[in-house]
């Protein structure tokens, strides 16, 4: 899923208290389950800025609501009245949901509330971890399921860098080596031949990406861009 | 005699390394290599060594040309891109280099721009590949190349990797490097000859040259970074109570480094001294070795 984190309370006063009246607008599928964007919290933030809205007279009115995600339409139309009726949202949807809030209501105010950080998983409680960066070529067939691309600090396809000590990263003590790991995988499933394969370069991408399926666009309009 | 052929030649192969400064200051790094011209086949040129931001190598390796040092190019896949990378390869024959180290680089993070986006995009067997395709006339993706270079490729390995994986990793890099062109090999500095040994004997059979490291240690303070900071250097104990016992610390540091050479010779092709600004102390470190 997609991991984020929460912006501090007082940067979040400071980016709404202008804004007129305000939907805070969680979102229940990424963010609820990294505990920062969720319905519970939708109401704690809202509740936070109304307190600091009565305490500095300020009338506009905070309401709340959260949907199931706000990067699809099917779910943002259920809430299109009520951003209709704002002058600003303030959304705690990752960074493609902001975008696609913002491209569906182009004349209203739509603020992020959490930063985006990456493509990940829940560790243990309260910790999560950075597994995939969506680089369009996935290579973990060959690497036991391991991303080198984004487990490796220096991204590496073709082994170990050599700087690893005690298993760690260079980079820093309490990171694993990826490509030990990748090691200890392979070798646990016999397939420690696959670190033996001609030396590999990666396909970056052009950014922004974009998925086109012609056979799910039968009759459609291609887009312009 | 060119490293290549001295390599060729079956001969004890011995390099050197100068790493450029911070600045434009070249004179005293020319002087030091000037120092050790007549004992080495040739002088490695490191390239933003810990990543800290340096005059370049390609730069410096081209001035040794014009002393008449046969440089060792080195090349990190740290800074640039594979365009980069691969304009700075016909660059550096057009400026008369015919040697390159090809090196993954640490993480801009150890360095001081610890904030530098790092590139990696390359690494050190893809980098090694790359060099084979323009040494055959073409570029990575095939197009082709109107005069061609004719590099002589290297590599690093570290033979005092710390446990199995490390090692087992080490080796099958080693052997990818080989395959993908690499015709010698330096490594990262020795201190322990049993475990040189061993090393030597499980890489027995591999096609190409190994030049052992031998970083000269200046003082306490070195050994003990290096335990705490350089992946697979482990200096031991008796090497750091010598150094701490001895009046002069110099001395103390060419009798080990001259024990370890000694010991070591028969077992590989060659030596790399690392001597970190004590130049002018290799030649007598190589005439007490008697090569």
């Amino acid at each position: 899923m997609i991991i984020v984190e929460r912006k501090s309370l007082e940067a979040l006063e400071e980016m709404t208290k202008d804004c007129g009246r305000l939907l805070v607008l969680g979102c229940e599928t990424c963010s609820a389950m990294c505990l920062a964007g969720g319905r519970r919290q939708v109401a704690e933030l809202a509740s936070a800025i109304r307190m600091e809205r009565k305490m500095s007279q300020n009338q506009d009115e905070v309401i709340e609501d959260a949907i199931a995600r706000q990067c699809e339409s099917e779910f943002i139309d259920h809430v299109k009245d009520r951003v209709a009726g704002c002058d600003a949202v303030l959304s705690l949807a990752c960074g493609a949901g902001v975008q696609t809030m913002a491209h569906t209501f182009p004349d209203v105010l739509i603020l992020p509330a959490v930063d985006t950080k990456f493509i990940g998983s829940e560790a243990e409680r309260g910790v999560w971890k950075e597994m995939c960066m969506a680089c369009g070529d996935c290579v973990l067939g060959r690497t036991a399921g391991i991303c080198p691309v984004t487990r490796c600090a220096k991204g590496l396809l073709n082994g170990a860098c050599g700087g690893a000590s005690e298993g760690k990263c260079e980079v820093g003590k309490e990171r694993p080596c990826a490509w030990q790991e990748i090691y200890h995988a392979l070798k646990r499933l016999n397939m420690l031949h696959y670190l033996k394969e001609k030396p590999q370069v990666k396909n970056w991408p052009v950014h922004p990406g974009k998925v086109v399926r012609e056979d799910l666009r039968e009759g459609e309009a291609t887009t312009g861009d | 005699m060119s490293l290549r052929e001295a390599l060729a030649s079956g001969k004890f192969v011995i390099t050197a390394e100068v790493a450029p400064g911070k600045g434009t200051e070249v004179e005293h790094l020319l002087e030091d290599a000037a120092v050790i011209k007549e004992r080495v086949d040739a002088v490695n040129v490191t390239d933003l060594q810990s990543s800290v931001m340096r005059l370049g190598s390609m730069a410096f390796s081209h001035l040794l040309t014009e002393i008449g040092v046969d440089p060792v190019f080195q090349v990190t896949c740290r800074d640039r891109n594979c365009l980069a990378l691969q304009s700075d390869l016909l660059s550096a024959w057009a400026l008369g280099i015919k040697n390159v180290l090809a090196l993954t680089g640490d993480h801009p993070v150890l360095g001081d721009h610890p904030k530098a986006r790092p590139v990696f995009e390359l690494d050190s067997v893809s980098l090694l590949d790359v060099i084979g395709k323009l040494n055959s006339g073409v570029d990575m993706v095939g197009n082709e190349l109107k005069g061609t270079p004719d590099f002589l490729a290297g590599a690093v390995v570290n033979p005092g990797a710390d446990n199995e994986a490390a090692m087992d990793l080490q080796i099958m890099k080693m052997e990818s490097k080989i395959e993908a062109g690499a015709k010698f090999f330096q490594t990262q500095g020795v201190y322990d000859l049993d475990a040189f040994e061993k090393f030597m004997k499980r890489i027995e059979g591999l096609d190409t040259k190994v030049l052992v490291g031998i970083i000269l240690l200046k003082s306490v303070g070195m050994a003990r970074f290096m335990n705490k900071n350089v992946s697979g250097v482990f200096v031991p104990e008796p090497f750091v109570q010598e150094i701490k016992a001895a009046e002069d610390k110099a001395q103390a540091s060419k009798d080990i480094a001259v024990r370890l050479i000694k010991g070591m010779k028969d077992l590989c092709d060659g030596v790399h001294i690392m001597a970190l600004g004590w130049e002018s102390k290799i030649p007598a470190i190589l005439d007490e070795v008697g090569i």
